[in-house]
């Protein structure tokens, strides 16, 4: 059966676990234009992640999942609450090179070939350059990009593309992945076949993945557990441990199991909605 | 070539409505064959008695110029027209065609209305002046191209994108200078001319100081634009990688800047062309192109003139189409550069 | 609500753009006097304090107060045009607004004159292919020759005729004007979007039509910075033109008077002239551009 959580984790429990925690989020809020026009992004959020957990959020526009990512990642600061990344502050994660992250469009150099842009964060973390190289190799390897390591971002396709940015943000090997929403501009086909290769590397890895996705499906297929979100202000609305099993293939997404999940994850979210 | 392909005689290769007139399709080779043909009448006109000077210039003459007139611009418009696999080849062709028709009718009235020299020289008198003036003209360019326009093109592009990068942290100086910088362009800036000559003699640096002035500010401009040019996406990037500013500077928004750069240094070879050879024309040495061309204007020796002209004129295409081709090296990722034939 | 907001918001974007103008320039005034000083030192140790005893007040006063200086101070330039425009009737060649003025009217006329020619020639090339493959690509590249060059051609050719006085300065102008404003305007002419022309062409629409509706319309926004630059550039060709004939009258020849007889004051005045008309010209293409798309903005 579905083993709901709602809302936050009691203190204790949090505070026995939280050495073990991959992304702790307490009480977190963010505020733009707070004199003015003020917008509450985030609300008093309250998330933990487990290492290896593969956690996906999900809600509509404003919700404020791509906000808390970018928190997570020290892209963003929250004006209220606490954020620990592996025990430490994101900035002290951020420079720890602790973890990766996959923007919404691939953000791949032009002037650098497939290989120079995998090999950018290495070479910016100072490894040698015959590292860069192998490492490098290795990892459009296991994207399946073997052979266009010479070819230039613009002439590949944009699932392609985005399959590059993965392999760059995997590259350092990082414990943590963050993805927002990494496959919205591609078409289904690409889509699914990016979800299947995603499932299957973190089957084999067992990195701790953070993914914002717009989409229920998507949600449901890739995540262990799957954190509703909704807007005015951004907060979380409801937890839910998936109880679909590790591996996963595409066919699953027929069975009644995933289509029961995915009706539960509807149903928030208008709730979500609705309040 | 049949009558029935020629638009002239066959109104229904007009386009029904508007200004569009392309004959459909014209095959290659028969337009080929055809222009060949009207050179061949070109030729034997101009070397014919009736073109020589000595000739009466009548009714015979201006009917014969007048059908080859039109052979040839139903020529250009034929070849204009060709589309296809073929197409790129004869675009520039139809241009070149244009080009060498000018230059024909030009030589050939010139030459036969007996224009005066000091009004409009031909073509081939401009040639055998550029030939018989080749070591002046040389001294002319050595002294305004390598020395003025080269050296205060360098130095003015090199400062522009020295001062962009020290103040590339201080948003407060870029929000005073850029609107300052920019609006340099306004302003006749060759008129510091008189100015340069006072503070750096005669000779050429005065020009190329001129030229280091008129660089200067574009150049600026271009490249703090270029170097707020990287997104904020690739930025957001850098950051999660914890990359050092300098890091960020040298991998992600110098190379984005490098299109922006590039536009600027082309701008500026043509705006150091023009402000040496106009900073001569206020006042110079015994050499250079400027020079060349205002003291030998005063003398009427308009043959010279034009040959200067045509030096310079070289210099500036020579100048764009090699900055080109560099730009097409290093730049050759954007897509302006990339969507280029 | 929305009105006091945007005005503060004006005020705002006032305040934080003109503080750090005012202190460039500001920046910029010390500079000048200094360099003042260190320019004009030397000949005013030899000329002007020769036999008396000075200080370095009386050093620094006097470099700010040469006849001759090598470098004229600020308010030394500002004193002279002031005298010069309050001084003298407009009429009278003493007065500065009487050059700025016979510039000014050879610049616009030729820029009118050039800028009607280059709409014409490129509404031609966009809708003739003949003309588009055989005279544009001459155009493209007559702007990476200095065209400027032939002024002193076209004014024997003139003079010989007998075309002299505002007639060959407005011509240079006018084919100065004219190339960046034909490029501009080709291609803001075929800036219209695949999707918007084949709609009117379900419409049935004539060429003229399309013309007047859609890419007049649509190459406006490329047609104003060309005016800028065709203003600009005219005018850099006005005051060349009046170089060579030896020109009695004009900014230019204000400019080439002052070099001769070593009026460095006068040369500084003729500039900064030159400059404000220059500025001039240039606000008001983007004051017309202001008006003329101000119903485009979407803020």
């Amino acid at each position: 059966m579905v083993h709901e959580q709602t809302g936050s984790m009691n203190v204790a429990e949090s505070d026995s676990n939280h050495s073990l925690l991959a992304v702790d989020v307490r009480k977190a809020s963010l505020v733009y234009n707070p004199h003015e026009a003020p917008v509450h992004a985030l609300s008093e959020v309250d998330l933990a992640i487990r290492p290896g957990e593969f956690v996906s959020l999900i809600g509509p526009s404003g919700c404020g999942k791509t906000t808390l990512l970018r928190v997570i990642a020290d892209l963003e600061h929250i004006t209220a609450g606490a954020v620990l990344v592996n025990g430490v502050t994101p900035r002290e994660a951020r420079l720890a090179r602790a973890y990766g992250y996959v923007f919404q469009a691939p953000g791949l150099f032009p002037w650098r070939t497939v290989l120079g842009n995998v090999k950018l964060p290495l070479q910016i973390h100072g490894r040698s350059a015959s590292e860069c190289e192998t490492i490098a190799r290795e990892q459009l390897d296991r994207v399946g990009l073997t052979g266009f390591e010479s070819k230039y971002p613009w002439q590949l396709s944009g699932g392609m593309q985005q399959r590059v940015s993965i392999a760059r943000a995997l590259s350092f090997e990082p414990r943590i992945l963050m993805m927002d929403e990494p496959f919205g501009a591609l078409d289904e086909i690409t889509r699914d076949r990016l979800n299947e290769q995603l499932q299957q590397m973190w089957q084999r890895e067992r990195r701790t993945v953070v993914f914002v996705t717009h989409s229920i499906a998507e949600a449901v297929y890739l995540s262990s557990r799957i954190v509703i979100m909704s807007p005015r202000p951004g907060r979380i609305v409801k937890v839910i441990e998936s109880p679909l099993p590790d591996a996963r293939t595409l066919d699953m997404r027929d069975s009644i199991e995933f289509v029961q999940l995915a009706h539960e994850v509807r149903e928030a979210l208008a709730h979500g909605h609705d309040e | 070539m049949s009558r029935r392909a020629d638009p002239k005689a066959n109104p229904a290769l007009r386009s029904a409505k508007g200004i569009q007139m392309d004959p459909v399709a014209p095959d290659g080779k028969a337009t080929v064959a055809m222009v060949a043909a009207s050179f061949a009448l070109a030729l034997v006109f101009m070397f014919s008695p009736l073109a020589r000077p000595a000739a009466p210039v009548g009714a015979l003459f201006w009917t014969l110029t007048a059908t080859l007139a039109v052979l040839a611009s139903v020529g250009i418009r034929r070849t204009a027209a060709i589309r296809g696999t073929g197409g790129g080849f004869y675009a520039s062709m139809t241009a070149a065609l244009f080009g060498f028709w000018i230059l024909y009718f030009w030589q050939l009235l010139v030459v036969a209305a007996e224009v005066p020299r000091v009004l409009l020289p031909s073509p081939a008198l401009i040639v055998a002046s550029l030939w018989d003036n080749l070591s002046t003209l040389g001294g002319d360019f050595v002294q305004t191209v390598i020395k003025a326009v080269l050296i205060g093109w360098a130095l003015g592009c090199g400062l522009g994108f020295l001062v962009a990068i020290a103040i590339d942290r201080m948003p407060f100086l870029q929000r005073g200078l850029l609107p300052i910088a920019s609006l340099t362009s306004a302003i006749p800036l060759v008129g510091v001319a008189p100015i340069a000559v006072m503070w750096f003699g005669f000779e050429w640096p005065s020009k190329a100081a001129v030229v280091v002035l008129m660089t200067f500010f574009p150049m600026l401009v271009s490249t703090l634009a270029g170097l707020q040019a990287s997104q904020r996406l690739e930025r957001e990037l850098m950051h999660s990688y914890a990359a050092s500013y300098l890091r960020t500077l040298w991998s992600l928004r110098l190379p984005s800047a490098v299109p922006f750069m590039f536009a600027a240094l082309k701008v500026n070879a043509s705006l150091a062309l023009i402000g040496a050879i106009v900073a001569e024309f206020f006042g110079s040495p015994t050499t250079g192109l400027g020079f060349r061309i205002s003291t030998e204007a005063l003398k009427m020796n308009m043959t010279l003139v034009w040959a200067a002209v045509v030096v310079a004129a070289v210099t500036g295409t020579t100048a764009y189409a090699l900055l080109s081709r560099l730009e097409r090296r290093v730049a050759f990722w954007h897509p302006s550069v990339r969507g280029r034939k | 609500m929305a009105m006091t907001s945007k005005r503060h918001g004006h005020a705002a974007a006032l305040g934080s753009q003109g503080a750090p103008i005012a202190v460039v320039l500001a920046l910029i005034a010390l500079v000048w006097y200094g360099l003042a000083i260190a320019l004009n030192a030397q000949g005013a140790i030899e000329r002007n304090l020769a036999d008396v005893m000075w200080t370095w007040q009386d050093l620094v006063a006097t470099t700010w107060a040469m006849e001759r200086p090598v470098l004229p101070a600020p308010h030394q330039v500002a004193l002279d045009l002031w005298a010069s425009i309050t001084g003298w009737p407009l009429s009278s060649p003493r007065n500065l607004l009487f050059h700025t003025a016979v510039t000014a009217e050879s610049t616009l006329v030729g820029f009118i004159l050039g800028t009607l020619l280059g709409l014409l020639l490129s509404i031609a090339i966009v809708h003739s292919r003949t003309l588009d493959r055989a005279l544009l690509p001459w155009i493209v590249a007559s702007q990476s020759v200095p065209v400027l060059a032939i002024a002193p051609i076209v004014l024997v050719i003139l003079g010989s005729i007998g075309l002299t006085g505002v007639a060959p300065k407005a011509v240079i102008a006018m084919y100065l004007c004219f190339f960046p404003v034909t490029v501009a305007m080709v291609q803001g002419l075929r800036s219209p979007q695949v999707i918007e022309t084949e709609m009117l062409h379900t419409y049935a629409a004539s060429p003229w039509q399309a013309l007047w509706m859609l890419r007049l319309p649509a190459s406006l926004p490329f047609l104003f910075p060309a005016l800028r630059v065709g203003v600009a550039a005219g005018l850099v060709g006005a005051m060349v033109a009046e170089l060579p004939t030896g020109a009695q009258a004009g900014l230019g020849a204000r400019l080439l008077t002052g070099s001769y007889y070593g009026q460095t004051i006068q040369i500084w005045s003729a500039l900064v002239m030159s400059a404000v008309l220059g500025l001039v010209l240039t606000a008001a293409m983007a004051g017309l551009e202001h008006v003329v798309l101000r119903s485009r903005r979407q803020t």
